[in-house]
Order: C-alpha cells, then sequence, then structure tokens
C-alpha cells in the first residue's frame, strides 16, 4: 500500500516537474518573476543566514578546541577542523536543512493558498501553464542564488569562529587564521556548491509539488506546508549522502 | 454560442450528469440554476475545461471541447473570461496589475497601452481610483468588479460566472448583475452564469437552464419561470415567503414582473 502510494506520488511529482520546466509563456515576465523570486526566497534569507552562521561558527569553534585539547594535537587543529566542518557539511546540508524550514514554508502555504482561493485555476482557464509560470521562476531563482547563500554562510561562520579567537583565550588567533588555511582542499568548496544546488532544486521543487496539489482549506494548505518541509528535508538528508559516495569517495 | 449535446460526467461510478443538453446563446445572459448538489458546477467546471467529460460534446461555435488538443484548448481559453465565486484575483498584484495580467500574458501591446485598456475595463465596472490598491485593500464587491474588469480585458467571446453574487449584499449583488448583463449586451458575449441567487434569476435571466439532479429539468426565461408548472423548479424558485408572495401576486394581478431594462 505504501509503495503503491509513494510511487503514485513520484509519478505525479513527474508529470508536475514536466509541466513545470516547459517553454515559458513569456521569456520577459518570466525573467521578471524570476529576479522577484530571487529577492523573496534568497535575498531575504541572508539574515537568517548570517545569524545562523556566526553562532554555528562560533561553536564549532569552542567545541573543537574542547574536543580535541591535547599537546598531541596542534592548535592550529581547530580552524582546520571548523573550516572543514562548515565547508563540508554545514554551509551547504545544515543550512539547507534550516533554508528547507523558511523557503519550503513559504513556497508551500503560498501556492496552497493561490490553490484553494482559485488563483491557478483562474490562470489555467486564461491558458497559462500555471506550473511552470509560477513554478519555473522559483525553482531558477533560488538555486541560482544558493551559491551567494552558501559563501555567506562559509564566510560568516568562520568570522564567528575568529569572534571566539579573539574575545576568548581558548586559541590565539594566529593559530585559528593558520588552520583555517592549512592542508586547504579546493574540492571542498566545490562538493559543499553543487550539493547545495541539488538542495536547492529538491527544497523549491518539492514544496512547490505539495503547494500546487492542495485540496480542500486552510487546514490542508498548513498540512501541505509542513509535508513539503519534512519530505523536502528528508530527501536532503538522502541525496547527502549519495553525492558524499558520489563526489567525496 | 455554446452547445451542450448529451454530456455525462460520472465521479466513482456516480453519474452527476445524466445525457445533459443545453445551448447557451450569444449576447443574452444564460444561467444555470440548481439546488447544491445538483450538478451545476460539474457543468461549469465541464465548460471551461477543468472537467473532462465521459461522453457528450461542448460546441464553442462549432468547435467541440473534449475533441481538442492541448493547443487548441489554450487558444481555445485566450476567448474565455471567468469570474470566479472568491475573484480569484492574485494577491501580489495590485488591481491595475491585476486587469493588466491577461494582457501582458497574451499581447504584444506596449505598457502605455496595455494600461489605457485596463484603466478603461475598470472605468467600464466603475472602479476608477482603485488601480493602486491590491486586492486585500478593497471590499467583495469592489473585488467581484475587479475580476469582471480582468475578464473582459481581452475582449472575450464567452463569459463564465461562478455564483458571481456569492458573498454579497442584496444592493451589491443587484450592481453585479446589472454590470454582467450590460456587458454582455455591449459586447454581445455568450456569458453563463452559475447561481443561487433568485434576484438574479428573476433580473436578469434570458435563457435559464434549471438542473435537477444532473437532469436538465426545464429551460426557460424570467417571464415563463412564474407560471412554470415544473415542481421542482417551482420548490426551488419560490421556496421562501417573499418569492412566494411574488409570484402570488404576479397571478392574481394577471401581469409579469418587467425586466429589469423596462423598469
Amino acid at each position: 500500500m505504501i509503495i503503491t502510494t509513494s510511487l503514485a506520488t513520484f509519478g505525479r511529482y513527474c508529470l508536475f516537474m514536466r509541466n513545470v520546466f516547459s517553454v515559458p509563456d513569456r521569456w520577459g515576465v518570466y525573467l521578471r518573476r524570476t529576479v522577484t523570486e530571487i529577492v523573496k526566497l534568497g535575498m531575504d534569507s541572508i539574515p537568517l543566514v548570517l545569524i545562523i552562521s556566526v553562532f554555528i561558527g562560533a561553536v564549532i569553534t569552542i567545541q573543537m578546541q574542547l574536543n580535541i585539547n591535547s599537546p598531541l594535537i596542534p592548535a592550529y587543529s581547530v580552524g582546520l577542523a571548523t573550516r572543514d566542518i562548515v565547508l563540508l557539511e554545514f554551509s551547504n546540508s545544515i543550512l539547507c536543512l534550516i533554508l528547507a524550514g523558511k523557503v519550503g514554508s513559504n513556497i508551500a502555504s503560498e501556492i496552497g493558498t493561490m490553490r484553494v482561493t482559485e488563483q491557478i485555476d483562474a490562470l489555467d482557464i486564461m491558458g497559462i501553464n500555471s506550473a511552470n509560470y509560477l513554478v519555473l521562476p522559483k525553482i531558477t531563482g533560488f538555486v541560482l542564488f544558493m551559491p551567494v547563500l552558501v559563501v555567506l554562510c562559509i564566510g560568516t561562520a568562520f568570522i564567528g569562529g575568529y569572534g571566539v579567537a579573539a574575545f576568548t583565550d581558548l586559541i590565539p588567533v594566529s593559530r585559528y587564521l593558520y588552520g583555517l588555511q592549512a592542508l586547504f582542499t579546493e574540492w571542498y568548496v566545490w562538493y559543499g556548491l553543487i550539493k547545495s544546488l541539488v538542495f536547492a532544486f529538491i527544497i523549491t521543487s518539492t514544496a512547490s509539488f505539495y503547494g500546487y496539489y492542495v485540496h480542500g482549506g486552510a487546514l490542508e494548505v498548513g498540512k501541505a506546508s509542513t509535508d513539503g518541509v519534512v519530505s523536502s528535508s528528508i530527501f536532503i538528508l538522502l541525496f547527502d549522502v549519495i553525492l558524499t559516495k558520489l563526489l567525496l569517495q | 454560442m455554446i452547445e451542450v449535446k448529451n454530456l455525462i460526467k460520472s465521479f466513482d461510478g456516480r453519474t452527476v450528469l445524466h445525457d445533459l443538453s443545453a445551448t447557451f446563446y450569444t449576447g443574452k445572459t444564460n444561467l444555470i440554476i440548481g439546488q447544491s448538489g445538483s450538478g451545476k458546477t460539474v457543468l461549469m467546471k465541464s465548460l471551461v475545461g477543468l472537467l473532462r467529460p465521459d461522453s457528450g460534446e461542448i460546441l464553442f461555435d462549432g468547435r467541440n471541447l473534449p475533441d481538442m488538443g492541448r493547443t487548441e484548448i489554450r487558444n481555445l481559453r485566450k476567448e474565455i473570461g471567468m469570474l470566479f465565486q472568491g475573484s480569484a484575483l492574485f494577491d501580489s498584484e495590485t488591481v491595475l496589475g491585476n486587469v493588466m495580467f491577461p494582457l501582458t500574458m497574451f499581447t504584444n501591446q506596449r505598457y502605455a497601452d496595455m494600461k489605457k485598456r485596463a484603466m478603461f475595463c475598470l472605468e467600464r465596472v466603475n472602479l476608477t481610483g482603485a488601480e493602486s490598491k491590491y486586492p486585500s485593500e478593497i471590499s467583495g464587491g469592489m473585488q467581484k468588479r475587479v475580476a469582471i474588469a480582468r475578464a473582459i480585458a481581452l475582449n472575450p467571446k464567452y463569459l463564465f460566472c461562478d455564483e458571481p453574487n456569492s458573498g454579497l449584499d442584496p444592493r451589491t449583488s443587484i450592481l453585479i448583475d446589472e454590470l454582467l448583463s450590460d456587458i454582455t449586451h455591449e459586447y454581445g458575449i455568450t456569458t453563463v452564469i452559475n447561481t443561487h441567487d433568485m434576484n438574479s434569476v428573476l433580473g436578469i435571466g434570458e435563457n435559464i437552464i434549471f438542473i435537477n439532479k444532473g437532469y436538465r429539468e426545464w429551460v426557460g426565461d424570467m417571464s415563463k419561470i412564474y407560471n412554470t408548472g415544473n415542481k421542482a423548479l417551482n420548490d426551488f424558485v419560490f421556496a421562501t415567503r417573499l418569492f412566494q408572495q411574488v409570484r402570488e401576486y404576479v397571478a392574481s394581478h394577471e401581469t409579469t414582473v418587467p425586466p429589469r431594462d423596462a423598469r
């Protein structure tokens, strides 16, 4: 029963994506809407990303110092470990899990409300491909802006760690900065960016799918929003494993 | 003109529309009436292509909707205006943005020309001055009028209205009815209105189709409705004491209620 339902849902998702990825009715309108979505989904997420990153960066640095505090391990290891954790996991997977809550619920509730208030029916009756008109700008806008959020997240997390070094006596600033630069592997940055692009697609497409197929009223919109966030979080974790296996091994 | 021939639609083995045939005339206000659950919303959704009938024909000036491909349906829909029960205005757009929306999507006009046309439509529905407001900032009646302006922006050949008076006070309902009737006659549109409102039935019903339990039970105009012998129709239209008294008055004085234009 669960397998049948899952397959049916996946089939519906594929058909939905086919409608989403068709040629826009009006390129000018599509580009304008994409810019609007970049502002709404991407730029409006910057404050959240900065706040979370600076604190998590600081916490990672403190925990690294406390856990690897040994005379056998060089002090710069704290900076190195903080950098690798931020590059490999925090700036993409954890950040996207957090954004799945903010952006995913925003998308699912917006599209779900449009469905229950017949705005999507209005688009369909006008002869507009509503899935393409509403969803494609969200996907492209968020996917395009995601690298900016990742880079901001990395930079701010390092600043958080720097704050710990500068304002506490846990680790000397020079050792922290040296650790950030030591044994640097450029691929880790690309690996994080590639993962974040996939996660951005998962967040926007999954939340849009749940919002688009809402039936009923406000209660169902809330449920769709929750389902969208939960499903995209699970898929992010699943694809985290798959992509890590593919890209790092 | 829209002709419906032998339309059958069922859901999970339960037939909602039984071999239904009807004609909706150009330049007339065509009303679909019936009790809740009678199948009128299913008929309306089938007419606009949101539901696919099991069998039967829906002819838009000879073009059969169920036989059309995706592209043909999309082209046909550009000739259709629709007024939804809840107005279905786009929350993120202003009143002007809502009315300009179909023009932006389907014409290559310059912005100034589109704005001119949108302002004309807003003026036609007596809504000048509200163009910069958002849907949440205007009343339900004004939202309906914006939706009408949006529906006529592309000069549609067919206008569908799903319960245009629901949630409105009687006076605003009459204004919306008058507006729909005027627009229908002025532009020669085939207007199909799905309604429960007996004021609309007796005020603008030039071609009334009464549906009962999925069957077309009665067809006529508002002048014939007072003297119909159809029990189901009488029970539906003259359900309230007020309308019963109106019917009794009309019968006892051997008169008719004049159409709206003649009042």
